[in-house]
């Protein structure tokens, strides 16, 4: 009979009329790495957050070390030794490295001692071989160092159960690597870790045993030793049969769609974020933009759709010189735009699918006259990208932000693909979506290579860029590390171009 | 000229100090990410309870309290209404002036009418102020004086050596990072209001007690703005907190000086808006380097 750490039964959680877990059974071996796994929305971060006690109530039981708690705010949490590391690090940039660690402390005296708690966190650091100056501020650390910083912090607070939080999304495939010893170290010790994830090869190369969750419910939980290959996971987390990979096939290239030159753009600080790129693009093909979030992918390509200006450099598409040139403008030369953030910047939340559909389109001729707009032409248009992209809704004058993310994402594709771009520029298209409308908008990407269209596809998904890409260019640090063709392109060539290293 | 600086140096002080307590108040309410333009109205009635109290029992240590518990129960209504109910700040902010601005007029002419009242006692210190012409104008002040200058150093102990202090810190910086380590950001904001809300009306009532003996209609005139402008050109620390108050003051004593000379009148009005531009210009430069909190003006939420 196996030692429960830790046993949720019959959780159920709900926010008004969401359910967003329902009877949800957990039970966690001591000493071993559980997946949590699931699709967007399915429930995982609900479920630790209520253990993590950042409700103020939930239904059901919930065991810790055998005893019946119940947890209602974080500091009983960390008292009872769980730790979470969250998605969205919760660290205060401003302040040190050890001022982040002993925040909120019970045990703090009211004058502070920081050079004590900088001994004992140094010690600590160098039992888990990740050393970190305390005297730093967090902003000068990079994002894996963050990450370290929060495992430390709960360590420092004697956490028996760690909750790692899709931590492999910001990290390095070699950074990936040190994570997964770390987390061998720690559950040899007689830590427990509880992994969030949807990435299944990290799942079936880390864990235990996994539980997977489905619309709020446990599908099942399964010892990973007798599962057979990612495919029976992920069917598992969509509930029937799904294909994984997308197949592409080979296209002849057209003219130069795109060329970018020497180009230099600056962040929202004023420092500089892409760093004198050259690279360009021809219809056909689809040119990957790989790189850990945060290395000036963004401010590339708002400065290609006009959003941003370039401290130099030159942008050239379909042969002219962007320069100077609105976003609407650009948009004319036949640019389409799938944004990184849908919601900032794809749509407008609370307005119609009909009047969203229109936001780019809504000069041109057939869709008004005379400073009116044409409702029953844009009513026809719309139910048709609406019945083409499949964006299940009751009809087209429900508003945005009711439809569920996959859906909004298909709508903003819709929109995009439908005025036919000679070059489609992709942030992120897949982020936030199941698997079932991921394969979809992955599928609308390659028709539109096949048709000819040039395709900019910005991801920090390894294995979308691998699978899709015709040419992989690898950023870091806003410069080119390399420009990978597909033939050659792996984890293993694109990881340490990831982190900066040539060669 | 002599007797010119050591004027002018003593009226700097005199005009540094209520912005000096206040600023130093709002630094701590700042930084746990909070604007209260309600300080105006807040030393407003500090000004009035103050006289009030003084009047009522004859000492001004009682106006002083008076000062302090109004200023206590006016901050804890804009921490109910901003921080519980997450109205906007600038908004409840305002209405406290308002409010403050038709109560104290209305109490004033139903109380005061004017009347003097006893003022805060000055307090020579032994020696200094025996050196002759400097001596009795720059070192016999009144009580508040001598604490505004200690609280300088001990606010920044407080601020940047203690647990509660990294907590306030914190808290304007990111409230959901601190409710995940266990901390109450309500709690913080609460305190971090009240705290100078009392700094406020202790400032206020300065203001009436210590530079005269009287209440007069609307007598903090934008020296609660002016406070929220030293902590930002201060940077949000008490030892520039220091430094931009006393040349807030500086510059308020230079302008009555001048109204007195011929060619000053004019030039007076440019006066009073010295210290706003100086502020502006040095944002621009210390923009980067600023110690704003990220949540300055941001209500939380737990959910």
């Amino acid at each position: 009979m196996a030692e429960y750490v830790l046993q949720m039964k019959n959780i159920t959680k709900t926010f008004g009329p969401v359910v967003a877990n329902k009877d949800v059974n957990l039970y966690v071996e001591k000493g071993e790495i559980h997946a949590l796994l699931g699709e967007n929305g399915a429930g995982k971060s609900t479920l630790m957050n209520c253990l993590y006690g950042m409700f103020d109530s939930y239904e059901g039981d919930v065991y810790f070390d055998g005893e019946l708690v119940n947890i209602v705010d974080s500091r009983h949490a960390i008292a009872l030794g769980i730790g979470m590391v969250h998605q969205h690090f919760m660290l205060i940039p401003v302040l040190s490295v050890i001022e982040n660690v002993v925040l909120g402390l019970k045990e703090n005296k009211e004058v502070l001692d920081l050079k004590a708690a900088a001994k004992e966190f140094t010690e600590l650091g160098k039992k888990y071989n990740m050393e970190i100056d305390p005297w730093l501020k967090v902003e000068q650390l990079s994002v894996g160092q963050q990450q370290r910083l929060e495992i430390l912090k709960a360590l420092y607070r004697k956490a028996k159960l760690l909750i790692l939080d899709e931590p492999t999304a910001v990290l390095t495939p070699g950074e990936i690597d040190s994570l997964f010893d770390m987390m061998r170290q720690l559950t040899d010790e007689g830590h427990t870790v509880i992994f969030i994830s949807h990435k299944l090869n990290e799942i079936m190369k880390i864990c235990d045993r996994c539980t997977v969750l489905r619309l709020g419910e446990v599908a099942a939980t399964v010892d990973i030793a007798e599962v057979k290959d990612r495919q029976q996971l992920a069917s598992l987390m969509v509930g029937r049969e799904v294909e994984l990979e997308t197949t592409t096939k080979p296209v002849e290239l057209r003219d130069k769609r795109l060329e970018v030159e020497n180009l230099c753009v600056d962040n929202d600080r004023g420092l500089p974020a892409v760093k004198n790129m050259t690279f360009d693009l021809y219809g056909g093909e689809i040119l990957g933009i790989c790189g850990v979030d945060g290395n000036g992918q963004s401010e590339m390509v708002q400065c290609i759709t006009g959003l941003r200006e370039a401290t130099s450099g030159k942008i050239v598409i379909n042969g002219t010189d962007t320069a100077g040139l609105n976003p609407g403008q650009i948009l004319g030369l036949k640019v389409s735009h799938i944004p990184e953030d849908r919601h900032k910047y794809g749509m407008v939340g609370p307005m119609t699918l009909d009047e969203n559909l229109i936001l780019v389109s809504y000069k041109q001729e057939k869709y008004s006259s005379r400073g009116f707009l044409r409702w029953k032409w844009i009513a026809e248009q719309s139910e048709s990208i609406i019945k083409s992209f499949g964006v299940k809704t009751p009809g087209i004058k429900e508003l945005a932000k009711n439809l569920s993310g996959g859906n909004q994402q298909k709508l903003v594709v819709g929109r995009e693909l439908e005025r036919t771009p000679d070059l489609l520029i992709a942030v992120h298209p897949s982020r936030g979506l199941d698997i079932g409308a991921t394969k979809y908008i992955q599928q609308q990407i390659v028709e539109q290579r096949d048709m000819g269209t040039a395709v900019l596809m910005v991801s920090t998904e390894l294995d979308e860029l691998i699978e899709l890409s015709d040419r992989i260019l690898v950023v870091y640090d806003g410069e080119i590390m390399g420009i990978v063709e597909r033939k050659n392109a792996s984890r293993e060539v694109l990881g340490p171009l990831m982190a900066g290293v040539r060669d | 000229m002599l007797e010119f600086t050591v004027n002018f140096l003593a009226a700097t002080m005199r005009t540094a100090t209520p912005l000096l307590i206040a600023a130093l108040g709002l630094v701590f309410s700042e930084r746990s990410g909070i604007v209260n333009i309600g300080t105006e109205g807040i030393m407003l009635s500090g000004a009035l309870l103050g006289c009030i109290g003084s009047l009522m029992f004859e000492s001004s240590l009682v106006g002083a309290v008076f000062a302090m518990a109004g200023g206590a129960l006016l901050g804890l209504l804009f921490a109910f209404f901003t921080v519980t109910l997450r109205s906007s700040q600038v908004v409840v902010g305002f209405s406290l002036n308002i409010f403050a601005a038709g109560l104290t007029v209305t109490l004033n002419r139903l109380i005061l009418n004017g009347v003097r009242v006893t003022s805060y006692p000055s307090y020579a210190i032994p020696g200094l102020s025996q050196i002759p012409v400097a001596g009795p104008a720059l070192f016999n002040w009144p009580l508040l004086v001598y604490f505004a200058l200690l609280a300088v150093p001990l606010s920044w102990f407080v601020l940047y050596k203690t647990n509660i202090g990294l907590k306030i810190r914190a808290v304007g910086e990111h409230p959901k990072a601190c409710d995940t380590v266990g901390i109450n950001v309500f709690k913080m904001r609460y305190g971090a209001i009240v705290f100078s809300g009392i700094m406020s009306g202790l400032a206020g009532s300065f203001i009436s007690m210590g530079q005269l003996s009287m209440f007069v209609e609307n007598m903090v005139a934008g020296g609660g703005f002016m406070a929220l402008a030293v902590v930002v050109f201060g940077n949000y620390s008490p030892g520039t907190v220091l430094v931009a108050s006393l040349l807030f003051g500086a510059s308020d004593a230079l302008k009555f000086r001048l109204l007195m000379t011929p060619v000053g009148i004019g030039f007076s009005q440019f006066m009073n808006m010295l210290p706003y531009v100086i502020t502006i210009v040095a944002l621009c430069f210390f923009a980067k380097r600023s110690n704003k909190p990220a949540c300055s003006a941001v209500p939380y939420r737990k959910d």
